[in-house]
């Protein structure tokens, strides 16, 4: 299960950043998750609460967004929303579509005590 | 099987659901909030703004990687797909065309077990098994360490066998030049569409088991159809690893490949 690794790896970044940032607690971690980016918000969600278990970071709430996946249409050149990666130009029909946003896996902020 | 990241550790993903979730327009809320610790006033709570890529830690061991085997002129491919799709017994079978010829070893991803570089080592050509344990995929630190344990020639390939798996692998990035993913022709032709992740970021799908076509229901018009509407430049080969027809194929692309990574052009 990928979301634990991934867990894992926000706890490393908040270790780091709780020693650049002076901070002891954190209660809230916010992050970006695309909808393109294979990971499922519950598997995340569970993973976090299990591998903050006992760290600077437990019982903290993640928050998770979804930025809008995006593509460029490659026939009637707008960028356009997509759902998934093999979606048409909801514009134009095309299958051509570059997809340039959506798979994000960031953490944009922390709140922290 | 797990539904989740499709690992086959049998684990669950029932958590309890005390923490309850809100479902916003694009937003989930998830986990135990504040409940019972935010007297206003009292918090002296602050805010950091960050822009932390959750992946950084293992994208800089896979450049790490990558300028490695930069370094050493040594083609990696990343081989991905579903348990049992034939990754072993197709790279059997180019260890074995490319004995003597060109120098190739095996870093081997599995749970459980050393079967698979047991399989390899029989050819002569040098492994490292990596176990993950209950890890589903592979990650560039994992691939780091063993490539310090192999012996890497300049010209030569270092195959990696990921975990078998179409999930989790698509997200960890392990330095290679090329990822190949294969599929087999008992899979079904939707493969590509119910995976799309792992099927985008791969250079070249390989059809595999083509000599079992005449005994399934399998499309590949639409197999190849389905993977360009997900990835529009995949480069696509149908070979059988097990009678070797179509493996003289493979084995030009790798000579490609090879002559890419010589020249500094292989791409991410
Ligand atoms: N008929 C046929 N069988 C094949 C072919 N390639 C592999 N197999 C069989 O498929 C089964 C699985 O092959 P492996 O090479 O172990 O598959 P794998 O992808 O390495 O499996 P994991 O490492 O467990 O994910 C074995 O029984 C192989 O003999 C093929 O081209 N044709
Ligand atoms: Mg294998
Ligand atoms: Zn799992
Ligand atoms: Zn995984
Ligand atoms: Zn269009
Ligand atoms: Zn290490």
């Amino acid at each position: 299960m990928h979301e634990m690794s991934l867990c894992e790896s926000i706890l490393d970044i908040l270790k780091e950043q709780a020693a650049r940032d002076r901070f002891s607690r954190v209660k809230r971690v916010s992050v970006d998750i695309g909808p393109l980016s294979c990971v499922e918000p519950e598997a995340l969600q569970f993973g976090f609460d299990v591998v903050m278990k006992g760290s600077l970071a437990e019982g903290a709430a993640l928050v998770i967004s979804r930025p809008p996946a995006e593509a460029l249409c490659l026939s009637c050149f707008k960028t356009v929303p997509v759902k998934q990666r093999f979606d048409c130009c909801p514009e134009c029909g095309s299958e051509a579509l570059q997809v340039v946003s959506g798979d994000e896996l960031k953490i944009r902020e922390l709140e922290v005590v | 099987m797990c539904t989740v990241c499709g690992c086959g550790t049998g684990h669950s993903h029932g958590h309890d659901h005390d923490h309850g979730h809100n479902h916003d327009e694009d937003h989930v809320h998830f986990g135990a909030g504040e409940a019972g610790v935010s007297v206003p006033g009292v918090s002296q709570s602050r805010l950091i703004q960050i822009e932390a890529d959750i992946l950084g830690k293992n994208n800089s061991y896979a450049d790490r990687n990558r300028a490695l085997l930069a370094e050493k002129a040594v083609l990696a491919l990343n081989l991905v797909s579903s348990p049992g799709s034939g990754k072993t017994t197709l790279l059997v079978e180019t260890l074995n065309r490319l004995s003597g010829k060109t120098f190739a070893s095996v870093i081997e991803g599995d749970q459980q077990t050393s079967n698979d570089a047991d399989r390899i080592r029989a050819t002569g050509a040098p492994a490292v098994q990596i176990n993950t344990g209950k890890g589903c995929h592979l990650d560039a630190h994992m691939v780091g360490h063993a490539l310090e344990k192999l012996p890497l020639e300049a010209g030569g390939i270092v195959f990696i066998e990921n975990v078998g798996n179409l999930v989790c692998p698509a997200a960890f990035d392990l330095g290679e030049a090329y990822k190949v993913v294969i599929l087999s022709v008992t899979e079904g032709e939707d493969k590509p569409v119910k995976y799309p992740d792992i099927f985008a970021g791969a250079d070249l799908m390989i059809l595999n088991k083509t000599d079992l076509l005449p005994h399934v229901d399998f499309n590949v018009d639409e197999a190849i159809a389905n993977a360009r509407r997900v990835n529009r430049k995949i480069q696509v080969l149908q070979l059988s690893a097990r009678t070797g027809a179509g493996v003289d194929g493979w084995l030009c692309w790798l000579e490609g490949a090879r002559a890419m990574q010589a020249a500094g052009l292989a791409a991410e």
